[in-house]
């Protein structure tokens, strides 16, 4: 009899456990989708029509079985680089990438450098 | 000279800082995305508006001749203001023209073209506006011309009739 109410447990915890799994991952990509109409909102903040749209469709290629990358590369290839938040690394943004990084050793060079000029 | 050196160095960064962003200012805000031209046309399937049955889109996009994917709905504006255009397209028959019915209510679809005609020679339905996104559209109004399964030019926001004669001289 236990076992049984272990199994019936286990069996109602598992839709759960996916449905929050794929609400996740759609949550997840949808956050780095720009909303293409809105001002500086991402899919996933905003209400209007474009973005629900988006929602929907997120979640019809997940369940199509796409990865991740497979759907922000199916959108990148509808509206370009722009509806990710988060744009690979090419020729075109090395410099957004890099460029945080050398500020960020510049600056902890001059720290460094005034620690050693006040000892 | 070393006193001299780092706020010149700051002050003309701040210079270059402020002639970026003044430029910045002057430009567009508004982007268009280059990548989906000459793109293949999307693959997907929908709904007939009259008659209600399933349709693939390559039983509609299926000759070489030159089609028009035209997304509306009755309850916007600058599709009424595009419409006398789109009839006045329709007599050409060098086109098809395909209508999206993106997001609308069928009775208000049908009294909008009862009223004011109906260019379109099939009508696909879009009810949760995923078939446009396939398409790679923003909202309604946009119009799409396709050749050879491919798109060769794509229009957001009303035809008007500059934009009218642009497409009459490309499928010339």
């Amino acid at each position: 009899m236990r076992i049984l109410k272990i199994i019936l447990i286990i069996l109602l915890l598992i839709p759960k456990i996916s449905f929050a799994d794929d609400q996740l991952e759609r949550n997840k990509i949808t956050k780095n989708l720009r909303c293409l109409i809105c001002q500086g909102q991402s899919v996933y903040d905003s209400d209007s029509d474009f973005a629900n749209s988006m929602k929907i469709l997120v979640d019809k290629k997940l369940e199509e079985g796409l990865s991740e990358n497979q759907i922000y590369d199916f959108f990148k290839e509808k509206y370009g680089e722009w509806i990710l938040y988060e744009p690979s690394l090419n020729k075109n943004t090395y410099i957004l990438w890099i460029l945080p990084i050398l500020i960020f050793l510049l600056g902890g060079a001059i720290i460094l450098k005034k620690l050693k000029f006040k000892n | 000279m070393k006193d001299r050196l780092i706020p010149s160095i700051i002050i003309i960064s701040f210079i270059i800082i402020f002639l970026i962003f003044y430029k910045g200012l002057q430009e567009t805000n508004i982007y268009t995305p280059k990548s989906e031209i000459k793109k293949d046309i999307p693959i997907f399937s929908s709904v007939k508006f009259d008659t209600k049955e399933n349709i693939n889109s390559s039983e509609i996009f299926n000759s070489n001749k030159f089609y028009l994917l035209n997304i509306w709905a009755s309850w916007c504006v600058p599709c009424r203001q595009e419409h006398s255009y789109l009839m006045r397209l329709s007599e050409n028959n060098k086109i098809t023209l395909i209508g999206l019915n993106y997001k609308d209510n069928f009775n208000n679809a049908q009294n909008f073209l009862t009223k004011l005609g109906n260019p379109y020679e099939t009508i696909l339905l879009d009810e949760d506006g995923t078939i446009s996104i396939e398409w790679g559209a923003y909202g309604v109004p946009e119009t799409f011309l396709i050749h050879k399964n491919k798109i060769v030019a794509k229009y957001i926001g009303p035809l008007n009739e500059k934009l009218i004669n642009e497409i009459n001289s490309i499928i010339k």
